[in-house]
């Protein structure tokens, strides 16, 4: 009985005596990562104030992470793959200002990627582009994007890619997408289930997820079986960052969650994330990299759709576009 | 008692349930402890060394010795009110303990976050005060104790029950407190079953995974257990790490196993004891 309210009393003193510490809410395959920024930055700020600083990760699907928030998870920082899921923390409960993302350059996004495939060794299928995926013998596998951010950007971007080569024919858009879609062999709830459909129960041709996962899963499963292709025009997908307002200002901790997030920026850091096959900003990162990144035409949500919001309400409610291409492919299955 | 099998059929029957069993239960065990050794001992203690594992074992253990005396207590006060007095609600109280069986554990887990977390009432008041309830080891505790109330009740209700209260009354008249009769008398009657509830509580509590996934916030080393370990590594493709996790859980459980087997037949033979006890006083 001792024990245990002991146990208790230092598990409660540990929480209340602690230093400074950041909490890091991120997005789920964010882990190694963090855990090759963090002790850089703990380092940087000891350098820089002669202060340690503890810092805690948490990772999670990120529109899950922002939930938490807002129901009281005190994240100082977040750093998510997801615009919207940065959104809510304003929309839903006023804890950081609606131009947040103007509080740091290119969008608070430190880092970006894009959509790219993961093809069998060879690539058999001679899969190169986005018009490749909706040919008859092709199979794909990507997440499903009522449910995965990760499956929605996929299917924006096969939608962008294809109204640039048509330009902007909507009809013959719908067209490719309802042939892209019927070529699905299977929708998974998330990243990891799709990668686990394609990599160990080898099912389909080409796998669609970000370039940074990709390479990973390359790296992973084995890079004698895969290859990575990256398509000429594809989608911008940022990763946007910013402190918590109201978190910071309640723990005292603005100085250091500031510095945490102007340090992603650093050269040292970005070439770290470029290691982790994420697309920097740093001019002399980008030329040492050339050869890691292949030129591609980026689209952006906004210019096609207006906004995250729109595109969500006009293709991935009920009833919307996805539902109805959904419906026109199954009848050419 | 039971029938010796004689005919082909009756064979059939009880291989195929070992089959299924061997199927359903044994095979998936055993693989979890293959998984875990596929890349050698040392692999397993680097594993079991990592910071994240350490703390996961220090948070389930935490979590779990609060759960269980809290539960004991809980479960011993409700079977006293139950078995022992008359009132009105009684069959009422004796179905709301078991709310947590009936319900998935997420919804649990939504409920406290709803009731305890930062946009409620409570949790603001919480708040205010500095105690950060949901995602922190309050929360965590909360809907652990929550989940696995009912088990030590459970037990000891149906046991209580048979043995009736005569002996405590026969204390009583005797001049023993009524806190005398339920140490000297009562305890000694139910201690294997309440061994045997504190068992199956443990268990449940150290494998918790819906509840607490809902309120833990996934702060690694922080408010990760190990179920919830489980999870993350297995994600992060850290396959050999996720099974080693599991398969300490499922050491975990395979003790707790061999202990409820133990229970049950000390639970079995002391009552059995005491109704030949009984017996013997009623004869002459």
């Amino acid at each position: 009985m001792r024990v245990w309210i002991s146990a208790l009393l230092l598990a409660i003193a540990g929480a209340a005596s602690a230093q400074q510490t950041l909490l890091n809410s991120s997005y789920d395959i964010a882990r190694e990562l963090f855990a090759a920024v963090n002790p850089k930055f703990q380092a940087h700020w000891q350098e820089m104030t002669g202060e340690d600083v503890t810092i805690q990760q948490s990772h999670s699907g990120s529109s899950k992470q922002a939930r938490a928030i807002l129901q009281g998870l005190k994240a100082d920082v977040v750093t998510f793959n997801q615009v919207t899921d940065v959104n809510v923390l304003h929309d839903k409960g006023k804890l950081i200002p609606a131009n947040w993302n103007t509080r740091l350059p290119n969008n608070s996004s430190p880092y970006y990627s894009t959509t790219a495939f993961l093809v069998r060794k060879g690539n058999p299928k001679n899969i190169q582009g986005w018009a490749d995926l909706a040919k008859d013998d092709v199979s794909v596998v990507f997440p499903n994007p009522k449910t995965s951010g990760n499956g929605r950007y996929t299917y924006l971007a096969a939608w962008m890619a294809t109204s640039d080569r048509l330009d902007g024919d909507e009809e013959k858009i719908r067209d490719y997408m309802a042939q892209f879609l019927a070529n699905v062999a299977v929708f998974d709830s998330g990243g990891r289930a799709a990668t686990v459909t394609f990599a160990e129960r080898e099912i389909g041709d080409v796998l669609i997820s970000f370039e940074s996962e990709v390479n990973n899963i390359r790296k992973q499963y084995g890079s004698d079986d895969y290859d990575v292709v990256v398509p000429k025009t594809s989608v911008l997908a940022e990763f946007p960052v910013t402190v918590v307002d109201k978190v910071v200002d309640q723990k005292g901790t603005r100085k250091v969650a500031t510095e945490y997030l102007n340090f992603l920026y650093s050269e040292d850091i970005q070439r770290l994330l470029a290691g982790f096959n994420y697309r920097v900003h740093n001019d002399t990162v980008v030329k040492e990299t050339a050869d890691q990144f292949p030129p591609v035409k980026l689209l952006e949500v906004a210019d096609y759709f207006g906004s995250w919001a729109e595109a969500q309400k006009t293709h991935f409610a009920s009833g919307g576009e996805l539902d109805r291409l959904q419906a026109k492919a199954r009848s050419l299955r | 008692m039971h029938e010796r099998p004689r005919h082909w059929h009756q064979w059939f029957l009880i291989m195929a349930a070992f089959a299924a069993i061997a199927i359903l239960l044994v095979m998936p065990l055993a693989l979890i402890f293959t998984e875990a050794f596929s890349q050698g001992w040392a692999m397993v203690q680097q594993n079991l060394t990592n910071p994240d594992m350490l703390g996961a074992i220090k948070l389930t253990l935490i979590v779990t010795l609060i759960t269980v005396p809290v539960n004991l207590l809980f479960g011993i006060l409700l079977a006293w009110c139950v078995t022992r007095y008359e009132f009105r609600g009684r069959k009422l109280l004796s179905t709301l303990i078991d709310i947590p069986f009936a319900m998935s554990p997420v919804v649990a887990g939504l409920c406290y976050l709803v009731v305890y977390g930062a946009q409620s009432v409570v949790g603001n008041w919480f708040s205010g005060m500095g105690v950060q309830l949901m995602f922190a080891l309050p929360g965590m505790v909360m809907v652990t104790v929550f989940v696995t109330c009912p088990y030590v009740a459970r037990v000891l209700i149906p046991l209580m029950e048979s043995q009736g209260q005569h002996e405590e009354e026969a204390a009583i008249i005797l001049g023993a407190s009524g806190w005398q009769a339920f140490l000297y008398v009562t305890l000694p009657k139910i201690r294997w079953a309440l061994l045997y509830g504190v068992v199956l509580t443990n268990a449940r509590a150290v494998g918790e995974f819906g509840a607490v996934s809902v309120v833990s916030g996934l702060i690694r080393g922080q408010t990760l257990t190990l179920p919830l370990l489980v999870q993350m590594w297995n994600q992060d493709y850290n396959t050999v790490g996720a099974f080693t996790a599991a398969g300490l859980l499922a050491a975990m459980a395979l003790v707790t196993l061999l202990l409820k087997t133990v229970l049950e037949w000390a639970t079995q033979h002391s009552s059995d004891n005491a109704t030949e006890q009984k017996t013997e006083q009623d004869t002459p």
